[in-house]
C-alpha cells in the first residue's frame, strides 16, 4: 500500500512538472521574442491573441503539422535518437530541483522535489553534460557540412567550458558541506544568507558556463546561423527540430533554476516580512530573472569566435575558478 | 609594424602579407578590462533601449502617411459638370517608356472625341509620371494609393471603369495645383 501511494504521488508530480516545464518552455520563446523585440524597438509578435499569448499555440500547430524531411544521407536512427538525447536531459534536471516547502497532498505530507537526492548537484552535472551528444549526434548524423561543423564546435565548446562549470561548484559545496540541493537551500538564511554573497565569483563563472552549456547567445557556437546556417540542426525539420528547440529552452529554465536554488536560496522568501508569498511564486520569480537575463544577453552581445572562446574557457574561467575553489578552501580550512 | 609589405613570391603574382597580426592579442589584461568595463557598459546601453519608444508602425492597422508628391495608382479626372477631361489624344500612351497605355477614341453624341476604351498595365506601367506630364486636357494624375495587388494578370489591367474619378471630386491636390502654376509659365 505504501509503494502504491508513493507511486501515484510521484506519477502525479512528474505529471505537473513535465506540464509545467513544457508551458514554461513555450511561453519562454514568446517572452524572448518579444523581448527581443523590445530590445531593438520593434513590436514583436502580437497578433495571435491579447499580446499574441496564443502565440506558442500557433507555433507548436505549425511545428507538428509540418513534413518532416530527412536527408538521404542521414546516419541510422542517430539522427532520428538526437533530439531526445538533447531534449531528455533537460527535463531530467527538474528531478532534483525543489520547488517548494512540504506541502499536504491528499492527505499525505510530500516535498515540493521529485527526487531528493542527497548528490543532486552531481546528477545535475551528471545530466545535462549529456545534451552534448545530442548535438555532437545530431551533427555527424545529418550527413551534411553545416550539421558537422556545427557539432564538431559544440563538442570543442563542451571541452572548453565544462572544467570551469564544474569548479565553478566546488567553493560552494565546501562551504555548504552537502550535494543535497533541499539542504543547500535550508542553509540559505534570508537575503544575506544567499551563497551568491559569499561566492560571487563562482556564481559568476557558474552563470557564463551556463550560457555555454545551454548553448545560448553570446556561445551559440554550434548553431551560429549567420554562418553555419542553422548549425546542427540545419537538416532538422517538423518537430525533430521543434524537439531541439524545446530542449534548449528547457534546459535554460532547468539552469536558471539550479542557479536560483544554490546562490539565490531557492524557493525561500529573501525577508521574512515576505514570506506570505507562496514559495513556488518566489522561485519562478527568480528563475523569470535568469531568463530575462539570457534575453538581455542574447541582445546584447555578438558571437564569440571559435577560438576566443577556447581563450576565454581555459585562459580565463579556468584559473578563475580554480582560483576560487582555492580561495575558498583556505578561507574554510583557517576558519575551522 | 602593421604596415602592409609586398613581398613577390614568384613573377606572376605579389603576395600581400602583414608584419604582425592585424588585432593584437589582447592578453589577460586586456580581456579582464573588456569584461569588467566595455562588456558592462554595453548591457547598460541595451538596457535603455528597453525603455524605448517602438519604430515600428503596424501597417495594416496603422499607414504611413505618402507624400504629397508620391506617384501611385492612376486616375482620370473629370470636369465639374461630370463628363470626362481626357480625350484620347494619345500623348500619354506616347509618352509612356514602358508602353503600358491602350486607348480606342470615340464620339458621343455632340460631337467631342472621348476615349472608347482606356486601359493601363499595370504590371508594365513603371509610375514614372511621364503621362501626367504629357497630358494636355489635365485627365491622368498618379494618386496615392498603392494596395492593388491581385491573384492574376488580368487583374492589373486596369479599364476606364477603374481609372475614372466618381463625380464630384471636389479636392484639388497639391499636384494639380503645381501643374497649374506649371503651365502657366
Amino acid at each position: 500500500m505504501e509503494y502504491l501511494e508513493f507511486t501515484i504521488i510521484a506519477l502525479i508530480k512528474v505529471v505537473v512538472i513535465v506540464i509545467a516545464v513544457l508551458t514554461g518552455c513555450a511561453y519562454l520563446t514568446l517572452a524572448e521574442r518579444r523581448i527581443v523585440a523590445l530590445f531593438q524597438q520593434r513590436v514583436g509578435p502580437n497578433l495571435a491573441g491579447p499580446f499574441g499569448l496564443l502565440q506558442p499555440m500557433a507555433d507548436a500547430v505549425k511545428m507538428i503539422f509540418k513534413e518532416d524531411i530527412r536527408p538521404a544521407q542521414a546516419e541510422g536512427w542517430f539522427y532520428n535518437l538526437a533530439p531526445v538525447i538533447t531534449f531528455l536531459p533537460a527535463l531530467l534536471i527538474f528531478t532534483v530541483i525543489p520547488f517548494g516547502d512540504t506541502i499536504t497532498l491528499f492527505g499525505y505530507e510530500t516535498d515540493m522535489i521529485l527526487s531528493d537526492m542527497n548528490i543532486g548537484v552531481l546528477f545535475f552535472f551528471a545530466v545535462t553534460s549529456l545534451s552534448i551528444y545530442g548535438i555532437l549526434l545530431a551533427g555527424w548524423s545529418s550527413g551534411s557540412k553545416y550539421s558537422l561543423m556545427g557539432g564538431l564546435r559544440a563538442s570543442a565548446q563542451m571541452i572548453s567550458y565544462e572544467v570551469a562549470y564544474g569548479l565553478s561548484l566546488v567553493g560552494v559545496l565546501l562551504l555548504a558541506q552537502t550535494l543535497s540541493l533541499q539542504e543547500l537551500v535550508a542553509q540559505q538564511d534570508g537575503f544575506w544568507g544567499m551563497y551568491v554573497w559569499k561566492q560571487p565569483l563562482g556564481f559568476m563563472i557558474f552563470f557564463i558556463c551556463a550560457v555555454a552549456e545551454t548553448n545560448r547567445s553570446p556561445f551559440d557556437l554550434a548553431e551560429a546561423e549567420s554562418e553555419l546556417v542553422a548549425g546542427f540542426h540545419t537538416e532538422y525539420s517538423s518537430m525533430r527540430f521543434g524537439t531541439f528547440f524545446i530542449g534548449e529552452y528547457a534546459a535554460m529554465i532547468g539552469v536558471g533554476a539550479i542557479a536560483t536554488t544554490i546562490f539565490f536560496g531557492g524557493w525561500r522568501a529573501p525577508f521574512e516580512f515576505l514570506e506570505f508569498i507562496p514559495p513556488i511564486l518566489w522561485f519562478a520569480s527568480k528563475v523569470a530573472v535568469f531568463m530575462f537575463i539570457y534575453i538581455w544577453l542574447r541582445a546584447t552581445l555578438p558571437r564569440f569566435r571559435y577560438d576566443q572562446l577556447m581563450n576565454f574557457g581555459w585562459k580565463m574561467l579556468f584559473p578563475l575558478a580554480l582560483l576560487n575553489t582555492m580561495v575558498t578552501a583556505g578561507v574554510r580550512l583557517w576558519l575551522k | 609594424m602593421n604596415e602592409l609589405k609586398i613581398k613577390s613570391s614568384s613573377d606572376d603574382y605579389v603576395v600581400l602579407t602583414r608584419e604582425s597580426k592585424a588585432v593584437p592579442d589582447p592578453g589577460v589584461w586586456g580581456m579582464l578590462r573588456t569584461t569588467v568595463v566595455a562588456i558592462p557598459i554595453g548591457f547598460i546601453t541595451v538596457f535603455k533601449h528597453l525603455f524605448r519608444k517602438s519604430v515600428t508602425i503596424e501597417y495594416p492597422f496603422k499607414k504611413r502617411p505618402m507624400f504629397p508628391r508620391f506617384r501611385g495608382l492612376h486616375y482620370l479626372e473629370r470636369y465639374e459638370d461630370g463628363t470626362e477631361r481626357c480625350v484620347c489624344c494619345g500623348l500619354c500612351a506616347a509618352a509612356c517608356p514602358a508602353d503600358a497605355i491602350y486607348m480606342e477614341p470615340m464620339e458621343n453624341d455632340k460631337g467631342e472625341r472621348l476615349a472608347k476604351v482606356y486601359e493601363i498595365n499595370m504590371i508594365r506601367c513603371i509610375f514614372c509620371g511621364f503621362c501626367e506630364e504629357a497630358c494636355p486636357e489635365e485627365a491622368i494624375f498618379l494618386g496615392q494609393e498603392y494596395e492593388f495587388a491581385a491573384d492574376s494578370r488580368d487583374a492589373f489591367i486596369y479599364g476606364k471603369e477603374k481609372l475614372l474619378v466618381t463625380h464630384p471630386r471636389p479636392e484639388t491636390t497639391l499636384k494639380q495645383m503645381w501643374r497649374k502654376v506649371r503651365r502657366a509659365f
